[in-house]
């Protein structure tokens, strides 16, 4: 049983609540292999994805969850331009609550918003990604990914290379393969690592190579163009040449090592389009796992509401 | 006009002595073991008499942001806190460019008629760091200080004239150092915590670096400069060596800053958003060694009002700042005194004589011929604080719930009572 009422972030939720998440994705992965892919799981019950930043795969990922477990489903996007002067979050919560909804997949480019949403709604918030601080339903995804892949979490060694600073995913990636005993390898340019982040069992590495070494999964963050104009790193192409994976630097991680990446991929940049393409990618199988941790948390949040509320 | 204050005991820099303090024409007349006098008599038995706190950093908000507060709610917050004369910062709107703002400031102050209110001019016309605001004209209107708080005057050239200007008025800068480029937008300090919430980090660096530049133009200009809100371990030991070598500087801090780390931002929790932000322990405790050594001049509290509606929205969004004025005597009293780190006497000097003195104002001192600046204290008394109970417009606080010693019994000034804890 999930403890809250919310999935707020990787940070809030204990070990075991990361596995029974983990655990409902493996039925739910089994249930879209079926010719009729769609249960009556959520029936009766409603979704709402409020998107105050552009997204398509993971607000199209948390829509098809909905969809395919029976529940309404509705998107509103609302333009980060309004953000300041239009309806204030708590209104717009209040404002969903009223109309009977059941859970708010929320994306903010604020830190913290989803966490301000939930205290003043009563429908239970996912957090579909927030500023600088989690996204926690993409870590879900790509540990269901290794998980499946390896059948444990334990003992694996993930590198993380790319914009950690400003990544939510690494971040939450972080605390979920922490508390599921994975080592964590970090690289990046020193513009693009946050401070104190071996505070949180991180190692920073020094090289790629150092990295890469001996992992079992690398796993490339995308790049966003607005920080190299923001001074973060010279140019895209110089970025590629010193912290971007290629083929050669995936020979230092362990035979059969896989590769992630979020989504979508500047090809060439952080990853060159052979190790996109490659055996080892599994970046397309990580799509299909998003739909089935999305179901999975669905699910369980609502199995929280019937419980608790 | 008579008062008599009986069996109290005084706080003075040399320490403690029970007298009684006998009121005249709004002036501090007699000071003795026992007075007797046919005349209004206060009976603060057990309890201390202080010379009345002075507050050099404060926002009144009024004109322009009287739904945070205004000079009347202000006022009265203040002398409920103890604090008997205000000095509030320029940021209003319009902004306190102009001997007109500054006229009108005095005014309000006069008919509310509580506190002393002394208004700050800005350095710069609309705080926009560009040219110079009408010193001359504002000194004259009644402005003590200048100080474009909230942030820097980035142009240190512009900054050089402004303390070179203001100089031939007496008039010093408060200087709010924040290096704006590189605080980038931070919201809180970076650091372990700006990581694990993902809220935007502003680093010491963006902090010291002003404070080390307005030490430098200081010492080269030989001109006194005054630093606000003192928050980084590193800026303590800037200020430190700068007076060590004789440079005219002083420095302030506030209670959040001696008793308040960034642990508490992981809630999200707007009420802990403050500009400079809640550092790290180590910074609380430099803070509290620049008070002990003298290195941190005085006490304030950057009371920052705010309605709810400015602070009930995203962190990234909220209003920065705390409302302080309620609550830092009994803060400074539980955390400084009661911990055996300052004496009461050092406390009260910080908060009263040597504000003061950085600005030249009368009072901060019990003596004969003194303006009967008082405030009574019960430090036995303790009590829950409770941010909706203040009398400010500002609820904004992060010391809700925390218990407090140091409840202020009578807030007198210029002989009249203006508090009264009834």
């Amino acid at each position: 049983m999930l403890k809250s009422k919310d999935l707020l972030g990787l940070q809030y939720l204990s070990a075991e609540e990361i596995s029974e998440i983990l655990e409902g994705a493996v039925a739910a992965k089994e249930r879209l292999k079926d010719k009729n892919k769609c249960s009556y799981d959520l029936k009766g019950k409603t979704l709402v994805t409020l998107f105050y930043e552009n997204s398509t795969r993971t607000r199209t990922s948390f829509e098809l969850a909905g969809k395919y477990s029976g529940a309404n489903e509705v998107n509103i996007s609302v333009a980060t331009s309004s953000v300041q002067k239009g309806e204030t979050l708590v209104d717009t919560g209040r404002t969903l609550d009223s109309l009977k909804v059941d859970f708010i997949a929320i994306r903010h480019p604020m830190a913290g918003a989803p966490k301000l949403l939930a205290e003043n709604v009563k429908a239970s918030v996912i957090n579909g990604g927030d500023g600088m601080h989690e996204h926690p339903t993409q870590a879900l995804l790509d540990m269901f990914t290794l998980k499946e892949h390896y059948g444990k979490i334990a003992g694996l060694k993930v590198a993380i290379l790319g914009d950690i600073k400003h990544s939510r995913v690494a971040l939450s990636n972080l605390f979920g393969l922490k508390k599921l005993g994975a080592e964590v390898y970090m690289y990046a340019p020193g513009t693009m690592i946050p401070k104190e982040m071996d505070k949180l069992g991180a190692h920073i590495a020094k090289s790629r190579e150092e990295a890469i070494d001996g992992a079992d999964a690398v796993m490339g963050l995308r790049i966003q163009l607005e920080r190299m104009n923001g001074g973060l790193f010279p140019s895209l192409g110089e970025y590629a040449k010193f912290y971007g994976v290629n083929d050669g630097l995936l020979k230092y991680a362990k035979p059969g090592a896989v590769v992630l990446h979020p989504g979508p991929v500047n090809r060439g940049v952080e990853l060159t389009p052979e190790v996109i393409d490659g055996n080892s990618s599994l970046i397309n199988e990580q799509v299909t796992n998003g739909l089935a941790v999305r179901i999975s948390v669905l699910k369980l949040l609502a199995a929280y509401r019937e419980n608790n509320l | 006009m008579k008062l008599l204050i009986k069996n109290g005991i005084l706080v003075t820099p040399e320490g403690e002595t029970k007298a009684d303090l006998l009121i005249k024409d709004g002036k501090i007349s007699k000071i003795a073991e026992q007075i007797q006098e046919n005349c209004k008599i206060i009976d603060v038995s057990g309890k201390h008499v202080l010379p009345g706190l002075i507050d050099i950093h404060v926002h009144l908000r009024e004109p322009g942001f009287e739904s945070k507060e205004d000079i009347q709610s202000g006022s009265a917050a203040a002398v409920k806190g103890g604090v008997t004369q205000v000095c509030c910062m320029p940021n209003t709107n319009p902004v306190c460019d102009n001997a007109v703002v500054v006229n009108y400031i005095l005014n309000r102050a006069k008919e509310v008629n509580l506190c002393k209110v002394h208004p700050i001019g800005s350095i710069t016309k609309g705080e926009q760091g560009e040219t110079l605001s009408d010193i001359g004209k504002m000194k004259a209107a009644g402005a003590v200080a200048l100080s474009d708080d909230g942030k820097s005057v980035m142009n240190s050239y512009i900054m050089r004239l402004a303390m070179e200007y203001a100089n031939g008025f007496g008039l010093k800068c408060l200087c709010h150092c924040e290096d704006a480029n590189l605080a980038d937008g931070g919201v809180v300090n970076e650091g372990f915590n700006s990581t694990v919430t993902g809220l935007k980090g502003s680093p010491r660096a963006a902090e010291d670096i002003m404070i080390a530049r307005e030490i430098a133009l200081s010492e080269s200009l030989d001109i006194p400069v005054h630093i606000c809100h003192v928050s980084t371990c590193s800026g303590v030991e800037i200020i430190r060596s700068a007076k060590a070598r004789g440079v005219k500087v002083t420095a302030e801090t506030c209670p959040h800053y001696f008793i308040l780390t960034d642990d508490i931002i992981t809630s999200f929790d707007t009420f802990t958003k403050v500009n400079p932000p809640l550092r790290e322990r180590r910074d609380v405790e430099e803070i509290i060694r620049g008070l002990q050594d003298g290195t941190l001049d005085c006490i304030v509290t950057d009371h920052a009002p705010h309605s709810l509606k400015d602070k009930q929205a995203e962190y990234d969004l909220a209003a920065f700042g705390i409302s302080g004025l309620e609550t830092s005597l009994a803060l400074g009293y539980t955390y400084l005194v009661k911990t055996g780190k300052l004496t009461l006497s050092a406390l009260v000097e910080k908060m009263s004589a040597a504000p003061a003195k950085i600005l030249g104002l009368e009072g901060g001192e019990l003596k004969v011929g003194a303006p009967a600046d008082i405030t009574v204290a019960d430090f036995a008394k303790s009590y829950v604080i409770d941010g909706g109970k203040f009398v400010s417009k500002g609820k904004n606080t992060p010391f809700n719930g925390f218990c407090v010693n140091g409840v202020v019994e009578y807030t007198i000034v210029d002989g009249e009572i203006k508090y009264c804890n009834k």
